[in-house]
Formats: C-alpha cells, structure tokens, sequence
C-alpha cells in the first residue's frame, strides 16, 4: 500500500500536495476554500502547540480583506504564498538580498520576506496578482512580454512590482532612475537590459 | 525561526514596559531588515519581539532652531529624500541613501540602521565566535577580504556595518536614550563601542533601552558635509570604506572640520587628528593627502584587506576635495 500511496503523491502538484499537508502552522480559518471573512471580534487564540504564539490577523491584500490566525513568526511572503495561494510572490533567498519576494505595501516596494504579516496589517498590500484589472495586464506586464524581459521568469514578479512603485510616482524615468528604482532585484538570467526597456517602454504608456 | 510572543507597542511607555519585563528575552523590533534575518538564521532567538512601528511620536523629521530632530523609527527613504536634509545636513542624506537596496530603504528605519548587528560572515554563519559568546575569532585565520577591521580592532575584527552612523558623527550629532532611568543623551561617537569594552555588542544600550531621537545639530554657516562609499557591486552593498566629512570654510580656508570613517573598524571611528592637520589651511590636493595619510595612521590590516588602506586614504582625500 505504501507504494500507491508514493505514486498517489508523485502524481500531485508540488502545490496541491503543500496545501494538502495543510500548509504548516495555520489554523483553520477558511482559505481552503479561496477565502475569507473578516473576523469580528480579536479574542486571544489558544495556542495549538504549547510555546508557540498565535495570532489573529487580519490583510488587506489587492483591495480583497483576508482573517487569519498564523504565528507571529510568518514573513508576509510565506503567508502570501502557502496561506494564501498568492503564489506569484516568489521567495529566493528568503533573507533581504535578491527581491523575488518584491510586494508594494502602503504604496513602497519592500521585501515580503523580511515583512512580518503580523506587522503589516490595516496597510494596502498589493502583489503581483493584483495588477491586471477586469481581464486586462497591467502595461508594465504588457512590456514584458514585449520586450521579452525575463528568461527563466522568476525574479519577474518582483520586477513588475518594484518597477509598479517607482513608476506610480515618478513620470518619464530616465534610463539611470530605472536603473536605480530596480537596483534591489536580481535577475540571474541577466534579463536586466530587456527589463529597463521594458519599464521606460511602460512609463511611456502610463 | 523561534517562536515569539508579539508585542505591539503604541507608546513609548509600552516599550519601556515591555523590555523591563521581559529584559534579555525582549528584542525591538523596527523595520525587521535585519532581525528577521537575525531570527530566521537563529543568531537571534528572542522570545518577546517588541514592534515600535507604531508608536505614535517616533516617526518625524523637523527642522527646529538647534538642528534636525530626526525620529528613531523614521524611515530611510525619507531622510534620503527629505530637502532639508539634503540641503543642510547633505552627509546624513547621502549615507540614507546609499543604504542597501531600494526595498531596504523603505523598510528599514535610522534607529534600526544604528543598532544592525554585524556583517561579518562568520557571525552570519554557524561560526560560534567572540561576538557570539565563544573564544576565537575566525576571521584571523580565515577569510578577512571585505567585512573586516584594518584600525582598531582587537578580539574581534568586525566592521561597523551602519552608513548612518558614519554621518552622524562627522555632523556631531547625539543620540537621545529611553529607558528605566532617566531620558539620556549621548554624542554619537560615544555611543558605539568596541569589542574591549563588549564583544558581545556594538553600542551602550542595555537590554531595557531603546534609542528615541537623534539630533543633528545646525552647522555653522559655509558649510558642506558629504558622504562617500566604495563597494563590491555598485547596485548595492555594504561599505568596504567609507568616510563622511564636514567642512566649515571661508575663502578656500577651512575653519574646522569632522571626518568619519566607516567600514574598516568595530566603530564608526572619528579620526580627529585629520581633522586637526585641516584648521586654518586651505585644502589643496596636498593637504587632503596629508589628512588622507593621518586618517588611515596605525591601521593595522589583516591578511586579506590591505588593499582598505589605499581605499580609505582615497576617499578620504576625494571627500575633502569635494567639501573644500
Ligand atoms: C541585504 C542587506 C543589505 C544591507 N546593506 C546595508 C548597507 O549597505 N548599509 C547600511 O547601513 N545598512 C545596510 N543594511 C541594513 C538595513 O538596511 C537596515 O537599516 C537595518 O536592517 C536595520 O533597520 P530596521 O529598522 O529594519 O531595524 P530592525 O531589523 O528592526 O532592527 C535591527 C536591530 O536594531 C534594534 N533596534 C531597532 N530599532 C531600535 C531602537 N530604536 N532602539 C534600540 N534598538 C533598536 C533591533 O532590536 C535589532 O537588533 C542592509 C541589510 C540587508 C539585509
Ligand atoms: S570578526 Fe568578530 S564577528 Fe567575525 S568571527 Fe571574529 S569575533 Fe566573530
Ligand atoms: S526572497 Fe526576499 S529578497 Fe530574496
Ligand atoms: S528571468 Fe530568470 S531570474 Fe530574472
């Protein structure tokens, strides 16, 4: 039987068999099932294991409010992506140094890894997901695909949302602002030369 | 990661409360740029997390009539950016600004930026060191190349890793202190501390002590500040040299002057015999050599970084240049 079992698991996606193992720490508020009431009252949670602090938190994320109880240890980017299905936030190094994990808080790229989710409540999240609108891309992802500017396309999130902030301020960049606007996130393909194309390309549009 | 208790402080007193409580297990917690990091390595292993975010008065940049009174939590974009800044105390924006990465800078505040931990890679790594509580430096023996002292170090051979702090103090700057006692206030340059005074730590804080305001007094007229950096990759990173430099001059003359150097001792380390070779001269390239020379006096490189002398003496002299 443990052989089925074995093949049963090789047959699963690496996301769904996550999820399946119930995605670590998180108690069962409902996102399972995609989502996600605001929760009324902020009573203490008990905690499920004896020493570990959980609590109640509440994410306002793409404009969507999402209630959950996590432990106050969970960096946005873990939560965005095993809690939450927001998988576009990619995780490299997990600690500060290559911006896949780029998300747009309060209007500011910052690194979702090395955000607490606990401490970024009552703020405007906004992630990869939430860019296009009503079906349409967003003109930054239109440039980069355009301008063809990734190649293996994992530090391409976290791209689009640090050149998504620079450019929600700053109207006709020049070539040294884009340089330096995305200068917190590597590219290990080296797409760098299409990536700068593509945001002042963009910033032409917007 | 260890598990924490999360402590949401919205007043200062909270923070006080908190840390008197909770003592050594207590750790603030301001733009998490480098605790979290800190805590997910386990180099860290606080059981109360004290977040300062959001308390209230701690986030500010004024102008008033004796200087700059900058907020602990205020963020380094915002100093970066900030005009008064830029134009009266242009050190102090400079080095916010050559902070790491754009993200970083969004994130991380000055209060943080002062008190990061060291960069050495031993200490980031499972290397149980002097600075960790144990009895070798690996760095003497090992690989000493970027992250590591060529003046004043002793026991351990760190580099102060704050750009912040290597403003503040060519700017003169003090640094207010909250804690069980009295409110105290102390000039940067005394606020850090080297590895003979405590290995185990890089400023005069006690567990129950946060830092509250930093105050950058209003330079004299005719004067300049900078800041300069060298480092491995342009984008970002940390200083392998840096100096920060201000300059009071009438005619080409200068009246005083403040030179700070960064990434080449345990301390931000104010190197006052340059800045006496530089009263009352006028600064040709010569002179800016001769203090060059002065600043870097004594260093002492280890086996891979003798090439941080000819670096520091470099910047040192185009900063002066730059100020003059
Ligand atoms: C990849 C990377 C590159 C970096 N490059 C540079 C660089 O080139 N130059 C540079 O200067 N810095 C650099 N940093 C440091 C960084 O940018 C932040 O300034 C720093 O992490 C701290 O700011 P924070 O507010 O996030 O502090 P936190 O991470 O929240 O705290 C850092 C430490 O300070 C303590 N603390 C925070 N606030 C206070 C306070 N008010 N009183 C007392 N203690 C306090 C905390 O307990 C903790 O121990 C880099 C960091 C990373 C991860
Ligand atoms: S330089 Fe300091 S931090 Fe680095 S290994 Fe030596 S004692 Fe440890
Ligand atoms: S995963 Fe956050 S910066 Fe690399
Ligand atoms: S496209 Fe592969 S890392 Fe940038």
């Amino acid at each position: 039987m443990a052989t089925t079992k074995g093949d049963e698991r090789l047959r699963m996606s690496r996301r769904s068999f996550l999820k399946g193992m119930g995605v670590g720490a998180a108690t069962s508020t409902a996102l399972a099932t995609g989502l996600v009431k605001p929760r009324a009252g902020k009573a203490a949670v008990p905690p499920l294991v004896e020493g570990l602090s959980y609590v109640p938190v509440e994410l306002k994320i793409n404009g969507r409010r999402y209630a959950l109880t996590i432990e106050a240890r969970r960096t946005l980017a873990d939560v965005l992506r095993t809690e939450l299905n927001l998988t576009g936030t990619k995780i490299g190094c997990d600690r500060a140094e290559c911006g896949a994990c780029t998300v747009i808080v309060d209007g500011r790229a910052m690194y979702g890894c090395s955000l607490l989710a606990v401490n970024v409540q009552g703020r405007e999240i906004e992630t990869i997901e939430g860019l296009a609108k009503n079906g349409r891309l967003h003109p930054l992802q239109e440039a980069f695909i355009e301008y063809d500017a990734y190649q293996c396309g994992f530090c391409t999130p976290g791209q689009i949302l640090a050149g998504k902030a620079f450019l929600d301020k700053k109207k006709s960049p020049t070539l040294a602002e884009v340089k330096q606007a995305l200068s917190g996130n590597i590219c290990r393909c080296g797409a760098y030369h299409h990536i700068f194309e593509a945001v002042l390309a963009a910033a032409k549009k917007l | 990661m260890q598990s924490f208790t999360w402590i949401n402080a919205k007043s200062i007193e909270e923070v006080k409360g908190a840390l008197a409580k909770h003592g050594k297990k207590a750790r603030i917690f301001a733009g998490g740029g480098d605790l979290t990091t800190l805590m997910k390595e386990r180099i860290d292993t606080p059981e109360f997390v004290v977040n300062i975010g959001d308390v209230k008065d701690i986030h500010y940049i004024r102008e008033e009539k004796d200087g700059l009174h900058i907020g602990a939590m205020t963020i380094l974009a915002d100093l970066a950016e900030h005009e008064a800044v830029l134009g009266r105390y242009t050190a102090l924006a400079e080095a916010a600004g050559a902070v790491a990465s754009p993200q970083l800078r969004n994130m991380g505040s000055i209060g943080g930026n002062l008190c990061q931990r060291p960069r050495c890679w031993y200490y980031r790594g499972a290397f149980h060191c002097y600075k960790k509580g144990g009895d070798f430096c690996f760095a003497v023996t090992g690989d000493n190349r970027y992250y590591h002292s060529i003046l004043k170090g002793e026991l351990c051979y760190m580099v102060h890793p704050s750009d912040t702090a290597v403003a503040l103090l060519a700017l003169d700057a003090r640094i207010t202190i909250a804690g069980p006692q009295k409110e105290k206030t102390v000039k940067a340059e005394d606020f850090f501390i080297g590895p003979r005074q405590d290995v185990l730590r890089e400023n005069i804080l006690q567990p129950a002590e946060l830092i509250t305001e930093i105050v950058v007094p209003t330079p004299p007229a005719n004067t300049r500040s900078t800041f300069l950096k060298t480092r491995i990759r342009g984008s970002w990173d940390f200083a392998l040299a840096s100096v920060a430099v201000r300059c009071t001059a009438k005619n080409g003359v200068c009246q005083a002057a403040r030179l700070a150097l960064g990434g080449v001792a345990p301390v931000p380390l104010r190197v006052e015999r340059a800045e006496r070779a530089l009263a009352g001269k006028k600064i040709t390239r010569e002179l800016s050599q001769q203090a060059a020379q002065l600043a870097t006096a004594g260093a002492r490189p280890m086996t891979m970084n003798r090439y941080k002398v000819d670096l520091t003496r470099s910047l040192v002299e185009k900063a002066l240049l730059a100020v003059a």
